[in-house]
């Protein structure tokens, strides 16, 4: 089975957002940059099928030479090879094209992607992707098992899950549940040597025109004061839910 | 040239993100000036989405559509933005809307755009305001190609009253093969999502142990709210993974969030700061979700959460 993991280049989740050039582009300024956690999730049980099942994994990322310590990462904690494509990635259509391309050429068996990234939210990259190589897709995906070109998915919906069988090609939108917080991989120096020998593979973009742009962006406005409530005065706090916030 | 909106609807009961979502198809209806057109499948009293702003309603009535397909509902919300011409489509941020758009946009070579908060600022070039950087950022986002399509964040928009009629059609669009199969579904029938709830009650570290969720939990019933929880619980294993709300769990929008035991890590402020209305219940008057919230009360929550379920008791009775 030939893996491809998609790698988002996200701040890490702790960082302070800023906005530069007229609140026109992200501040890059002094931000840490990860493996999109969604995308860690995937990164990890694509691990599980390679020393499982004897899979391949392969990572690709959509993004400028900024972005290959974070593709050196995920090769660090065990993919055989890496890809970028070198063009900004401004539009989760023309990024989902830039994917199917990659798919295309090198006949993945099994994409995964996180089900959005942590940055812009945009949640279409997977589904795109899925749609435009023909590929059957789950999203918010919990559970992944392949037996042959058989696979069976669980899917997080509002207030529980579903069970999906489906077969592959498939493109899974993948989360928290795939594997646990606790089995997510430190790269080790071992590992961290060895990514130094792994190829990177950068490949030109092909032409594409972005479906959406973002034109302008703005912090929320800053909050007022809390109104802080006696721990003996209950009724004053349902009063004011009640009379003032108007929510019970 | 209508706007098409889909509706989701609960054992044949139209969801109320359904008369959101129309409320929002209504405002942009209105811009464009033309009308809504709604896509029901198989749900009951679809006139009713006339008192949003509904002008006409593809009613899809087939027993073979008993799960949320991802193909089959992108294949039927393709023909029916053919069979009326529509070049806006809006949808919801549920688990199935946000599973179903991208598929549907390559269908239409549309664009789209997920987490919108607002109406459209400009309908050329068609302009929305979204949420980005999970809730941290807004961004102005315009649609370049003719086809669209709006994700409208759940409890953003509201409810909006505007009486029209309803014109109901039979719908019978194709029903492909999807290569996909629903084999079970495990949904717990007398809960509250934490996606369709107004009310969510949380908990986190503070609480101690998952045997303390009693409080949570009796808390959350009188106001029947959803129950959820910070990372670390989760990670912990006191509570399922499916009740983690922050940047890397659920995002919440509820009117009413309450948080309690939960110091408010950046990460789980982001996933809940959509939330209209947040209360704190700490013993530290320097945790940071302070910060964040409306209202709070620096005590013990296992003196005060028992007291509170009480008193909302009595209110509840009162004004019931």
């Amino acid at each position: 089975m030939k893996i491809l993991v998609c790698i988002s280049h996200v701040p890490d989740t702790t960082s302070k957002i800023n906005f530069t050039d007229g609140d026109t582009k992200f501040d890059t300024n002094g931000v840490q940059f990860v493996i999109n956690p969604n995308d860690e999730f995937g990164l990890t049980r694509a691990m599980w099928f390679k020393e499982k099942q004897g899979a391949s994994v392969d990572v690709v990322n959509v993004g400028g030479p900024e972005t290959e310590p974070t593709l050196r990462k995920a090769l660090a904690i065990g993919a055989d090879s890496a890809i970028r494509v070198n063009t900004a990635a401004t539009d989760g259509y023309a990024v989902a094209q830039q994917l199917a391309t990659v798919v295309k050429d090198g006949q993945y068996d099994l994409v995964i992607a996180g089900r959005e990234s942590i940055d812009y939210n945009g949640g279409m990259v997977p589904g795109m992707l899925a749609a435009l190589t023909g590929a059957s897709f789950v999203t918010n995906c919990v559970s992944l098992e392949v037996d042959g070109s058989n696979a069976t998915a669980v899917r997080e919906i509002d207030g529980g899950k579903e069970t999906i069988a489906t077969s592959l090609p498939l493109v899974i939108g993948g989360q928290k549940g795939l594997v646990e917080e606790s089995d997510l991989r430190i790269p080790n120096m071992r590992g961290i040597m060895m990514a130094r020998q792994k190829p990177l593979k950068v490949l030109e973009p092909i032409n594409t025109s972005d479906a959406t742009a973002a034109k302008s962006f703005e912090k929320p406005a800053p909050k007022g004061a809390v109104t802080l409530v006696d721990a003996d005065n209950l009724d004053e706090l349902i009063s004011l839910l009640h009379n003032e916030a108007k929510v019970i | 040239m209508s706007v098409l909106v889909y509706t989701e609807s609960d054992k044949g009961q139209l969801k109320k993100i359904s008369f959101e979502v129309a409320s929002y198809a209504k405002a942009v209806a209105d811009l464009m000036n033309t009308t809504v057109t709604a896509v029901a499948i198989n749900a009951q009293n679809v006139e009713s989405l006339g008192n949003y702003g509904v002008s006409k309603v593809l009613n899809i009535t087939n027993d073979a559509i008993k799960n949320f397909n991802v193909n089959t509902h992108a294949s039927i919300l393709e023909q029916a933005v053919k069979q009326e011409n529509a070049t806006v489509v809006i949808l919801s941020s549920s688990a199935d809307s946000r599973y179903l758009a991208p598929v549907l946009a390559v269908k239409l070579e549309a664009g789209y755009v997920s987490n919108v908060v607002e109406k459209p600022s400009n309908i050329s070039p068609f302009t929305v305001k979204r949420t980005a950087f999970t809730n941290k950022a807004f961004s102005q986002t315009e649609i370049n190609n003719g086809h669209k399509i709006i994700g409208v964040s759940n409890n953003s928009y509201g409810l909006v009253e505007n009486t029209t009629t309803a014109q109901v059609e039979a719908f019978s669009p194709n029903i492909e093969d999807s290569g996909i199969t629903v084999t079970s579904v495990d949904k717990a029938s007398n809960q509250v999502s934490i996606a369709d709830a107004e009310v969510v009650v949380s908990g986190g570290r503070g609480l101690k142990g998952p045997e303390n969720w009693g409080l949570i939990e009796d808390l959350a019933e009188v106001l029947g709210a959803a129950t959820a929880c910070s990372k670390p619980v989760s990670d912990l294993g006191w509570r399922p993974h499916s009740e983690h709300v922050g940047q890397t769990g659920k995002p919440v929008a509820s009117n009413l969030y309450i948080a309690i035991g939960i110091s408010g890590a950046i990460q789980h402020l982001a996933g809940i700061n959509a939330s209209k209305v947040k209360v704190v219940i700490n013993t530290d008057p320097e945790a940071p979700f302070f910060k964040a919230a409306d209202y709070g009360i620096v005590g013990d929550a296992f003196e005060i959460v028992p007291k509170l379920t009480e008193k909302l008791k009595e209110f509840k009775a009162q004004n019931a």
